[in-house]
Parts: C-alpha cells; sequence; structure tokens
C-alpha cells in the first residue's frame, strides 16, 4: 500500500467521532476603519508612515526620503524610480535595490498589515530583497480586522499572498529588536488615493 | 534507548546563574506581552474557544481534509507527497533535490524538519543547508537543537552569540553588540538567498478548501527562501490542516499575540500557485500524529499551533532551558507531546511540572495540558517506568496517606523531626527534594492540631 493511502486509513481509522465546525463571526461591530487607527498599528509594529505632499511628486518625496539611495525600483506607475521592473527577468537581478515601491490593495486596521500579491508586486521578492519598502495605500481600501480581510477573493485568486506589518524584524538575541533581519529594514506607507 | 534525566540536565542550566536568570526574565517578560495583547481583544477567550472547536472539528475529519488539501493543492500545480515517518520525509526530500541537481537549500525555521533530524542526513548527501532564522541559525552554527520552538536561541546570552558567530562566520569574538551580530548574519546569509538551488519552508497552516501553504515569520525569510530559488518544498505535519480562508481570520488573531505579545507576526504569508518557471512540493508528514490522533486522552495535543506561550508561561521551563528536555519539542507542550513518540525515553518529562495549569491557561486552542501531564504520570507509573526511589516514595505516601491514624502519627513526628534532624540527613543524596530546597520553617501546630483546638469545639457548640 502506498504511504498516502496508509497514512489516510489509519487517520480515518483513528480519528474522534464527527464533531461541528462553528460559525465564524467577523467581530468588527464598531471597530474603524480609518486611516488613523490604521497608522497607530502600523506603528506599533515598526512601520513608519508619512502623508503624501500637497504637489502630488511622489519620485520627489520617495528621493528626499531616502537620500543615499542608488536604485530605486517601483512596481507601481505612479512612481517611476530608476530601475524599470519591467525588464527584470530573474528575482536575484534586484539584489541590488535601495527602495522598492509598490501599492498594496487594501490595509488592515487593526494591526497595520498590507495585503500584496504578485499582481502588485510583479516580482515578488521586490518586497524582500529592497533594504527599504515604500507602500503607497488609498486611504479608503482599509478593513477594520483580519476576519474582513480574509474575505478577500484575492486568497481565491492570488498565486501568492503576502500581509506585511513594518519592517523585516528579529529580537532572537537576547529580546533585543532589530529592524532589518533579512528582509526590508524600513518600510514607509505613503497614504495616497488610487487614481480613477 | 537511553533514559532522558530531565532533573540531571537541567542542573547543568542552573548552574550558570547568570543565563538562569535572564532566562526566567525574559520568557515571563513574553508571557506579559501576551497579556497585554490578548487583554486588547474583547472577544479573546471566545477566540480560544473557536479555534479550540475548529481543530477538533478538523482533527475529528482529517482523513476528509487531507485529501481536499491534496486535491486542491495539485490542481493549483504543486506536488504532493506523503511521508510516514522521518526517515521517509528527509528521503522525500533529498530525492526531489537530488533529481533536480540541488545542492543548496535556503530554509526557513520548522519543528517538523528539527523532528525528522533532516539536516544532518540531507548534509551527509552532501546538501549545504543554510537556516535563514537569526536563532535557528545561531544554533545550527553551535550544533545545538533548538531549545525554543519560537525562539531557538533563547537560552544564549549575547556573549555566547559572539563566541558562535566569531568562531563560525568571522565576527569580532571582542564584540557582543546585538546589532552588529544581526547585521552580521544578514550580510553573511544574503548571498545564499541569491545563489540557493532550493528554498524551504514549514507551514503553520495548511488550507483544505484552497491547498495554500501560510508561514507566518518576523524576519522575512521564509519568503525569501520561497520568492528566489526556481524549488520550493513545503514540510507540513498532517495536523496543520484547517478547513477554510475564513479560519485564518481566527488563528492568525491569535498566534502572534499568544507567542510575543505583538499584533501580528510582521510577515503573513500565503503560498499557492508556484511562479511560473518553477516547482512547488508539499511533503505531507505522519510521523506518529495518525497514531496520537487514536489515543483518547491525547489526541488533543495535535491541536497546537506552536506559539510557545505555554513553554513561556511555565515556571520549570523557565528555570530548566528547552535543552533539559531532550526533545525537539519541550516545555508542556514537548511533555504531553514526546512521550507519544517514546514512553521509555521521555518518561522522565511529564514530571517536569508542578502542574499548577497556567499552560492550559494560556493555550490559545485551548489544550487541557495540566490534565494530560496528569494521565502521562499515571501512564508511566503503571508501566513501570518510574526511577527507583520516586516509585519507593510514591509507595510510601500510598500507604500513608490512605490510613489517617499513621499519616497524623507521621506528621506529628515529622514536624518534631525536622527541627533536629542533621542536615546530612536532610539534604542527602537519598532525597531529591531536598537538592535545591531548603524546609520551610515548620508553623507551631499542624493544621489539624490548629482545627481541633479552634474549631472543632465552636463547631460541635452549633
Amino acid at each position: 500500500m502506498s504511504s498516502r493511502d496508509e497514512i489516510l486509513e489509519r487517520v480515518r481509522k483513528n480519528q474522534p467521532a464527527p464533531l461541528p465546525l462553528p460559525p465564524i463571526p467577523t467581530f468588527d461591530a464598531g471597530l474603524s476603519t480609518s486611516i488613523e487607527t490604521f497608522k497607530d498599528s502600523l506603528a506599533r509594529m515598526g512601520g513608519k508612515f508619512v502623508d503624501a505632499e500637497a504637489d502630488g511628486n511622489l519620485d520627489a518625496q520617495i528621493r528626499a526620503l531616502f537620500p543615499d539611495a542608488k536604485v530605486i525600483c517601483s512596481a507601481t506607475s505612479e512612481v517611476k524610480g530608476n530601475r524599470p521592473i519591467e525588464g527584470i527577468r530573474t528575482p536575484q537581478e534586484l539584489h541590488d535595490v535601495d527602495v522598492g515601491v509598490v501599492r498594496a490593495l487594501f490595509g488592515v486596521a487593526e494591526t497595520g498589515s498590507v495585503w500584496l500579491s504578485e499582481a502588485e508586486y510583479k516580482v515578488n521578492a521586490l518586497g524582500f530583497l529592497s533594504q527599504h519598502l515604500v507602500v503607497l495605500l488609498d486611504p479608503s481600501h482599509i478593513v477594520a480586522n483580519m476576519h474582513r480581510a480574509y474575505q478577500h477573493h484575492g486568497f481565491v485568486d492570488a498565486n501568492y499572498a503576502v500581509f506585511m506589518t513594518g519592517p523585516s524584524a528579529t529580537a532572537d538575541i537576547e529580546g533585543i529588536l532589530i529592524h532589518g533581519a533579512q528582509g526590508i529594514r524600513t518600510m514607509t506607507v505613503i497614504p495616497v488615493p488610487t487614481q480613477r | 534507548m537511553k533514559r532522558i534525566d530531565h532533573a540531571e540536565a537541567s542542573s547543568k542550566f542552573i548552574r550558570a546563574k547568570d543565563h538562569v536568570e535572564f532566562h526566567d526574565k525574559r520568557l515571563w517578560d513574553l508571557r506579559q506581552k501576551r497579556d497585554r495583547a490578548s487583554e486588547h481583544i474583547p472577544e479573546w477567550e471566545e477566540l480560544r474557544t473557536l479555534a479550540s472547536a475548529i481543530k477538533e472539528h478538523t482533527l475529528a475529519h482529517l482523513a476528509g481534509y487531507l485529501e481536499e488539501f491534496e486535491r486542491n493543492a495539485t490542481k493549483n500545480g504543486a506536488h504532493v507527497h506523503w511521508a510516514r515517518d522521518a526517515a521517509e520525509h528527509n528521503q522525500i526530500v533529498f530525492d526531489i533535490m537530488s533529481s533536480r541537481n540541488a545542492r543548496t537549500l535556503v530554509k526557513a525555521k520548522s519543528m517538523l524538519t528539527d523532528e525528522c533530524d533532516m539536516r544532518p542526513f540531507l548534509e551527509k548527501r552532501g546538501i549545504d543547508i543554510m537556516e535563514s532564522d537569526l536563532g535557528e541559525r545561531i544554533q545550527q552554527l553551535d550544533d545545538e537543537p533548538p531549545s525554543h520552538i519560537v525562539v531557538p536561541a533563547v537560552h544564549k546570552l549575547r556573549t555566547d552569540v559572539a563566541r558562535v558567530f566569531s568562531q563560525t562566520i568571522g565576527t569580532d569574538p571582542k564584540n557582543s553588540d546585538v546589532h552588529y551580530l544581526a547585521e552580521s548574519q544578514r550580510q553573511h546569509t544574503r548571498p545564499y538567498f541569491l545563489k540557493a538551488d532550493a528554498g524551504m519552508t514549514g507551514a503553520n497552516f495548511a488550507v483544505a478548501e484552497t491547498g495554500t501553504v501560510v508561514v507566518c515569520t518576523n524576519e522575512g525569510n521564509a519568503d525569501l527562501s520561497v520568492n528566489l530559488p526556481n524549488l520550493y518544498i513545503a514540510s507540513i505535519g498532517i495536523e496543520k490542516i484547517i478547513p477554510r480562508i475564513e479560519h485564518l481570520g481566527v488563528f492568525v488573531r491569535m498566534l502572534s499575540r499568544s507567542a510575543l505579545g505583538s499584533a501580528i507576526t510582521q510577515l503573513t504569508s500565503h503560498f499557492r500557485v508556484p511562479r511560473e518557471g518553477t516547482e512547488m512540493h508539499i511533503v505531507l508528514v505522519d510521523n506518529g500524529r495518525s497514531e496520537r490522533l487514536g489515543m483518547a486522552d491525547f489526541w488533543y495535543s495535535l491541536k497546537c499551533i506552536r506559539c510557545g506561550a505555554c513553554m513561556n508561561t511555565c515556571p520549570v521551563y523557565r528555570r530548566s532551558g528547552g535543552l533539559s528536555y531532550g526533545a525537539t519539542y519541550s516545555g508542556p507542550i514537548g511533555v504531553i507531546i514526546d512521550p507519544t513518540f517514546n514512553l521509555r525515553k521521555y518518561s522522565s518529562l511529564p514530571f517536569a511540572s508542578t502542574l499548577n495549569g497556567s499552560c492550559t491557561s494560556v493555550c490559545p486552542v485551548r489544550i487541557n495540558i495540566h490534565e494530560q501531564i496528569y494521565k502521562w504520570r499515571q501512564i508511566i507509573s503503571e508501566r513501570n517506568q518510574l526511577p527507583m526511589i520516586k516509585k519507593e516514595a510514591m509507595q510510601i505516601m500510598g500507604k500513608l496517606l490512605s490510613k489517617p491514624k499513621l499519616y497524623r502519627a507521621a506528621v506529628d513526628a515529622a514536624g518534631a523531626g525536622v527541627e533536629h534532624l542533621p542536615r546530612f540527613m536532610m539534604y542527602s543524596s537519598l532525597n531529591a527534594w531536598g537538592r535545591q530546597r531548603e524546609v520551610p520553617k515548620a508553623p507551631p501546630l499542624t493544621f489539624r492540631q490548629w482545627y481541633l483546638k479552634n474549631r472543632a469545639k465552636k463547631e460541635a457548640k452549633r
């Protein structure tokens, strides 16, 4: 008998008597979906939040935020950067990116998370090989909590989906918090409404 | 197989005083952060009940959900493999890699691959493995297993890490600055991510309705391990299945709050379909889980989501260190899981507990941990796996406690005796209890004497 069939047979023989699956409430009555709540939650997770400049020049704003950045690679048409992501053939080519720029599909007020998939990233590694990540977020695209977030059709449609909540972090040595463990050193969210 | 002597092993840990004090404090800090995080959620207790019910339902219908997961993962383009035990798991991983000429593997943390002892198996066959989680990497470089399922190197101080890194990745042995050490590992690890032939993760959850593998990390190392190489292998214990995407809402809200006290891990990643031109392999591993499912008292331990809250709160774990358990899983959850792997080898572990029940009260999936610990003790004493001295002492106590008159006489004598016994008798090698403890000063009256004097007469008068 194959391992598969043997395991399934033993599981079937040993599994306890049937038990019901409870319905899951969304627990979101009275919860805020405001950008302010999102901002507070993001700050607790070590993420930065910067309002967009009035002139709307995001390229100039990002250069000002990261004056030392040599390579800026943007996966959104709203920011040009200087490394076109369309030309990237293997993810490894992004190894020298200083600042990656991406637009999130939505945010979660409870945690300060942003939702991203291969459609937003074009090349997924942009969110992890870049030293710093700038995320554009439409302030009207915020859900209250994780129960609401997991109702999104993206989890059925996307090949890869990730909630990113602040920078890569570790506290594995003596509990000292370090930002930029293996992935991005900083995450900066800029609220920018989607152009219609 | 040699029996693990938890008390003996922990005495080594206890001798390093600064280590024990830090360990105790650090883990209690995590416990307190967990308390604060959960207090922010009014429905916390309801979430625990839901999480428990979802897991119990899934385990009661596990065969069907495993088939559903396999069906959907296959539809997504992933290859699904099944492993009866650790040896088969390791062989499958090696075969996948060697048939594709893959020699280097970057790994996110996975307790399952530790449980299967996969690293030495692959290394012997010429595969170069990079553990990319900082704590797990420290342990790999020090040739030690992880001592905690969430923070693998929590038993080490920064000076220990400086020693390990200076001997292995060439850092300055005198520099134990934590930022310097972490940055050094980042710089050292990066080239491996770029050149690795294959990436590997475990799974926190595997969703039956979509065939999705869900991995929660703070470092982003899982996403680097999966999103760069052309080959991705996920090792998943069969108990990690959950029915639907909506159930992630419950578990993701609880996991990091229970583990570290943060609202969510920095990254919560959902791998469903392999990137274009790459391969995704999923190895579903049994390794004793299907047997455990049939154990009436112990199948509940399969609900575990590996948050480590029970370890952080356990007074015995905090003061004995994870390595003293001599097993992949330590602390209260280890105490109830490990004997299912090998009863004789791990027969001392269920005694590494004060039965205070704190583990049970923080468990996000409501596993009755302390009750299971007590049940294991019964099984171990029934099967004659108790060490001699403990057994003798238990028999004498059993006789005393079943005969009230004898018990009272003994208590009176002991009260008088303790006062006058010479130290060499109280703290001898035969009395394990006396090794790290001083007997408190006995009160002038026993409870019974006090009761007879103060209450019994009043009661009688009523």
